[in-house]
């Protein structure tokens, strides 16, 4: 099963940089990522990246459904699923090649990022432990969003809709910590762990909490699992 | 090798198979036959572990579609109808995806891939992506994809559909050279194709299997006639008529109107083991008619598949 999902990870990664999505992603990226930071970068006077961390969930509620929506609408427009499952590999193969390579993905994307950690450091007295700790918490918090925005992409033969469903559960994850007092006194507790910002920004800090890791790591498993089941269901009732 | 055992399949309210029940042997060509939507793709959707049956199972060697998937995968190539392949990828990239797929690596990729190039006829569009490609050199490359791991068996969803004449007796040649030593299983509604191709013929209508067994084995079981056709230079066809009418063993007279000015043309039927041929001979020597056809054959699968699937 490894080796079939390798090789759907290999197919879909060059795919990213074959397509203009790829690029159009990537500057969107950088530059929105970019004029967050550094239009705010010398207000402060501090020489941390604590400002561009703080966005990155917002930025990512975007672009990461972007990155993911055609990875399953495209097959099952085109019919290339029917090819690709009566190969030899099992649907969370499928899955798990997809989904490592839109992570991986990101994790390119967020490379170019690390020239402002070094102009940083440049200017003052650059802390890394939290710089390290904010790109583990990227990664986590892609992770989440690409299972997410992958089920999304699972359930409509349509990217544009696969991008707006991604987007919304992406969007409602990212603001929920904001949104806490419209919510009841006696759900606080539940409301307030649903929220990716909080999570994300403990592990930016530098505080790996197990509850922070436990949210990020089920929340991939669950959007995972639901795609295959998604999947498994979707090329059985469709004649 | 194959045993389709009471399969059923319904999607929502609709029956798409019904208890369907057949087997196919060892280094067969077996041709699934039927009228659009009778069930033939969904049967091979199945064979092939991408759909899952209502009720009932289809087993391959001793695998069950059911419980061992991977395992029929393995041993399974599928074209689906319309070769549905990555249109962004060359076809080299998409024939050496595949066979990384299939668990060649390295040398042996390489090798395979040349072998298929050779076979499927690619070699000027290797470089190419795929949907710049033609229809019939898509096909092709679906093939390929179908061929690579050198499945023991080959699911062929009509391979043929949408391709020019000379396209279609390349792919049919194709068919025949591979089905020398692989189980061979396609579908299509041409007729002549599977009488040309296969060993065997399922004719399915509606989700039931209506008829099954080698081509001329059905055209002896359900139609068993035998047609004369003659062209003759005449005025009057229906003078023609009244006198081949008087030769016995003819069951029906079918004058062909296309035939032109001063000609007749005529398809007459008798039973199979009855040759009319010299009886009709002596009426149109005995009229003095100049004749200028004349040709007895029996009858064709058509006729059969028209009987067996019409609706009600």
């Amino acid at each position: 099963m490894m080796s079939g999902a390798l090789t759907v990870f290999k197919k879909e990664l060059r795919g990213f940089f074959f397509s203009p999505i790829a690029y159009i992603v990537i500057t969107t990226f950088l530059l929105l990522s970019g004029w967050f930071f550094f239009s705010t970068f010398f207000l402060y006077n501090q020489a941390e990246l604590r400002n561009f961390f703080s966005q990155l969930p917002i930025i990512f509620a975007f672009i990461v459904p972007a990155v993911t929506m055609r990875l399953f609408s495209e097959e099952l427009n085109s019919g290339s699923f029917e090819l690709l499952s009566t190969l030899p590999i099992t649907s969370s193969g499928i899955v798990i090649g997809k989904f490592l390579a839109a992570l991986t993905f990101i994790a390119l994307m967020l490379l170019p990022t690390i020239a402002y950690a070094f102009s940083a450091a440049l200017l003052g007295d650059l802390d890394w432990g939290p710089v390290f700790g904010g790109y583990c918490g990227a990664l986590l918090l892609a992770g989440a969003y690409v299972g997410i925005g992958l089920l999304a992409s699972s359930l409509t033969k349509n990217q544009i809709v696969a991008f707006i469903i991604g987007m919304a559960i992406c969007f409602m994850l990212t603001i929920f910590d904001r949104m806490l007092f419209f919510v009841p006194e006696s759900l606080l507790a539940i409301f307030a762990y649903l929220g990716s910002t909080t999570h994300f920004q403990n592990i930016s800090r530098g505080i790996i909490d197990t509850r922070d890791l436990l949210y990020f790591l089920s929340i991939m498993f669950l959007a995972l699992y639901a795609t295959t089941v998604v999947l498994k269901e979707k090329s059985n009732y469709s004649a | 090798m194959i045993e389709v055992q009471g399969l059923n399949k319904i999607y929502g309210d609709f029956q798409a198979l019904k208890d369907l029940d057949f087997t196919i042997k060892k280094g067969e060509i077996l041709g699934l036959l039927g009228p659009n939507g009778a069930g033939k793709t969904t049967t091979m959707r199945i064979l092939t572990c991408f759909l899952q049956p209502t009720s009932g199972t289809i087993k391959v060697k001793d695998y069950n579609v059911l419980d061992d998937p991977l395992a029929i995968k393995n041993m399974i190539g599928y074209l689906p109808e319309s070769a549905p392949l990555y249109g962004e990828m060359l076809v080299y990239d998409y024939l050496a995806y595949v066979a990384a797929m299939r668990g060649l690596d390295g040398g042996l990729k390489v090798e395979r891939i040349a072998e298929l190039v050779d076979t499927c006829g690619l070699k000027e569009v290797v470089h190419k992506a795929i949907h710049e490609l033609s229809k019939g050199f898509k096909q092709r490359v679906g093939l390929a994809h179908a061929m690579m791991g050198d499945p023991e068996i080959l699911v062929l969803d009509e391979p043929t559909s949408g391709l020019d004449p000379n396209q279609i007796v390349e792919i049919r040649q194709l068919i025949k050279e591979i089905g020398k030593e692989k189980t061979v299983v396609f579908s299509t509604h041409i007729l002549s194709e599977a009488e040309a191709t296969c060993d065997r013929v399922v004719i399915i209508n509606r989700g039931e299997i209506v008829a099954d067994g080698a081509t001329d084995h059905l055209v002896r079981e359900f139609g068993g006639g035998a047609v004369v056709d003659v062209l003759l230079q005449h005025d009057d066809a229906s003078r023609v008529t009244a006198e081949f009418k008087r030769v016995a063993g003819i069951e029906r007279l079918e004058e062909i109107t296309q035939a032109g000015e001063g000609l007749v043309k005529m398809a007459i039927f008798s039973k199979e083991e009855e040759d009319i041929r010299p009886a009709l001979y002596r009426v149109i020597r005995e009229q003095g008619w100049d004749l200028l056809d004349f040709h007895r054959r029996t009858e064709t699968l058509e006729n059969i598949f028209a009987q067996l699937t019409r609706e009600n």
